[in-house]
């Protein structure tokens, strides 16, 4: 046998000579106060952010996102007609189609689309952000315990997802929402959560199963890393990715699911105004008059394509694979 | 690469059994693997200790043990002078009812001895978190031992250890993606040093790397080695590799070391019927070296660790077996004839490698 393994090659950079240990860094005029490239310290959240600022996809949905949520935050930027007030509705002027005095026409009560559309944007935003947050809350956090923590816990909460994964979701939240006499925004916020948060509860537990049995686990381990450090450094980075791609879609689709409810009669009730109330009571006429129910889906669609791009570009800039 | 002075890693009939349980709901146990059965052996400061086996003999089980990753069943483990993994008095009941208690090494004790002995992972693809930069990976161990290095001081020493391993230290922002196999293989190294352990714990560190780049990493880990005064445990398959960096070489088959001595006494006067054969079936890259030399193929494979047969674990695949190799263990000692400890009743040292 010959030493074939023998190392011949030379990298260059050995042939520097190295005669500090590490406990003695270069002090001083030399290196000190240097940092790498003259850059600040990264960090995978603010690479991700200059990742982000350069993503057109990200930039488009930024943008939706941000008229959107402007919308429902001053509505009166947009329109100076109140659809809350009554008096601004003319029977009289039912069905009417777009004109300069109104943009999107008006509905069966002749009120105006346009500023119910733009008032709607509350609710609808409202329920989709606050369903999506309480999952990630509770199905992530539960997720991140299961995943991690293994063996009764993991099986005592992975048998009572399995239960609520069980039950059809409209019927679930027909259910649930029967309970309370009048919907309003937090009791389909509830329904939806009370359904929802299973999935995200599965994602995250896989996603923990994954990483937390990966080699720098193990090294993090091997350093003397407390089990809260591994958690919240090495796992959870590396499982969150595909929970927040599931969270930013899925919050288009309780977005979508809201705008059902309402349809069904079991959300928000009128007067509240929702997108999904308004294209149900556009729905009986809509031969006659299509745009009181074309123009809040439009808005639905629109939403929930922005929530599902942003949820996208997060995840590539997530990665620093994909940079 | 001179041994001197004390052990610095003092390894004690080591012992792990994995339990082998059967049944979804209700588990029992209905054997355990034996993967690392009775394992001794002292490192000094500065030397360097191969250990080399087939895939399943439990070299990287011994790994875990050594690092605290695993506890064992039995025996201990003593980082300069102190603890690392005691077997806990319900594990050792379980499988070796006989042996005595010995105290559970945990929490912050754990982490004290931890600052002595580090480790280098087999794949350095899989032991760098994707999601962290260079600089956070290398300056972990500082985080989590914040009196290993001042606040102020930390980013400094991250890039002396990134220089000390052969990169850029303005390369700290980057991620890990973006270096080749090699140059991660170092950052796993610069990470094993942070901390300034006496014991480096290297397993299969060169296995997933190209023979051009393990050169590389080979001679990093001997120049670190005759700079820091480091000790290794060099776990690896690849007998050349072991021969080139070893001082001392020790030899696994099943769960036991089956002889250990210094590299020249194993490569050249092995005396256990495993380790000639090991040593027959290494490649020899001479062509007219392979014609001369002998080659001893053994039959069939290694039994398995959760029955492994009695006496001589050997015995089954040895040409040398007698009755008396399955009533009577072979312990691991000083045969006449020989200058090194082997475990086996017919040792004789018998040199398979050609000599070029």
């Amino acid at each position: 046998m010959s030493d074939t393994a023998a190392p011949r090659a030379r990298h260059a950079k050995h042939a520097k000579s190295f005669s500090r240990p590490p406990s003695k860094p270069r002090s001083g005029s030399s290196r000190g106060g240097r940092t790498a490239g003259g850059a600040k310290p990264a960090s995978l959240w603010s690479d991700a952010w200059q990742d982000l600022r350069r993503r057109p996809l990200f930039i488009a949905s930024a943008v939706l996102i941000g008229v959107i949520l402007l919308m429902a935050v001053a509505p009166g930027l947009f329109t100076s007609v109140d659809p809350y007030d009554a008096s601004t509705c003319r029977l009289g002027d039912a069905r009417q189609a777009p004109s300069a005095l109104h943009w999107f026409g008006t509905d069966n009560q002749g009120c105006d689309t346009y500023a119910r559309t733009v008032y709607g944007a509350s609710n609808s935003l409202l329920v989709g952000l606050c369903t999506t947050v309480a999952t990630v809350a509770v199905g992530g956090l539960l997720g991140l315990v299961a995943g991690f923590r293994g063996g009764l816990p993991d099986a005592l909460l992975s048998r009572v997802t399995e239960v609520f994964f069980a039950i059809p979701s409209v019927l679930g939240a027909l259910l649930i929402l029967a309970v309370f006499r009048a919907g309003t925004v937090w009791t389909v916020t509830l329904a939806l959560a009370v359904l929802a948060w299973p999935m995200t509860f599965r994602i995250m537990r896989a996603a923990v199963i994954t990483a937390k049995s990966q080699d720098y686990v193990i090294a993090a381990r091997a350093l003397g890393a407390s089990n809260r450090r591994i958690m919240f450094r090495h796992v959870l980075p590396n499982s969150m990715a595909s929970v927040i791609v599931v969270a930013t879609i899925n919050l288009g689709v309780f977005i979508a699911a809201e705008a059902g409810l309402s349809f069904l009669g079991v959300g928000i009730q009128s007067p509240e105004i929702s997108w999904g109330l308004m294209i149900a009571d556009a729905r009986p006429r809509f031969l006659e008059a299509a745009s009181p129910l074309l123009f809040p889906a439009a808005f639905l669609s629109v939403t929930v394509l922005a929530f599902i791009m942003l949820g996208d570009a997060v995840r590539d800039a997530l990665d620093p694979k994909l940079r | 690469m001179a041994a001197t002075g004390d052990a610095v890693l003092e390894v004690r009939d080591l012992v792990k059994y994995f339990p082998l349980t059967e049944g979804a709901i209700f588990r029992r146990q209905v054997g355990v693997i034996k993967a690392v059965d009775g394992i001794s052996f002292d490192l000094r400061r500065g030397e360097t200790l191969g250990i080399v086996g087939e895939s399943g003999c439990g070299k990287s089980t011994l790994a875990k043990l050594l690092m605290g990753l695993e506890r064992p069943t039995g025996g201990s483990v003593r980082v300069c002078g102190r603890e690392i993994a005691g077997a806990r008095g319900a594990d050792l009941k379980r499988v070796r009812p006989t042996v005595r208690e010995i105290a559970d090494v945990k929490g912050a004790d754990l982490k004290r001895v931890r600052r002595n002995i580090q480790m280098v992972m087999q794949d350095p693809y899989t032991s760098l978190n994707p999601r962290m930069t260079v600089g956070d990976i290398v300056g972990e161990p500082y985080e989590i031992h914040p009196d290993a290095a001042p606040k102020g001081d930390r980013r400094r020493r991250v890039q002396a250890l990134l220089e000390l391993v052969g990169l850029n230290p303005d390369d700290v922002n980057r991620y890990p993606h973006q270096f080749s196999g090699g140059q991660r293989q170092r950052i796993g190294i610069a990470r094993g040093l942070a901390l300034q352990p006496q014991i480096l714990v290297c397993d299969e560190p060169v296995s997933a790397l190209d023979v051009s780049i393990q050169a590389q990493v080979i001679n990093l880990l001997a120049r670190l080695q005759r700079e820091l005064g480091l000790a290794y445990v060099f776990i690896a398959h690849d007998l050349s590799v072991v021969r080139h960096i070893s001082d001392r070489v020790g030899v696994m088959y099943l769960g036991k070391m089956v002889e250990l001595g210094r590299d020249a006494e194993i490569y050249s006067q092995p005396a256990h019927p495993y380790t000639q054969a090991l040593l027959s079936a290494a490649p020899v890259p001479d062509p007219d070296g392979r014609e001369r030399r002998e080659r001893i193929v053994l039959q069939g494979d290694p039994p398995s660790p959760a029955d492994p047969p009695s006496g001589c674990r050997f015995r089954t695949r040895c040409w040398k077996a007698q009755d008396i190799c399955a009533q009577q263990e072979p312990l691991l000692q000083l045969r006449p004839g020989t200058w090194h400890e082997s475990a086996c009743h017919f040792a004789q040292v018998h040199d398979v490698m050609p000599s070029f």
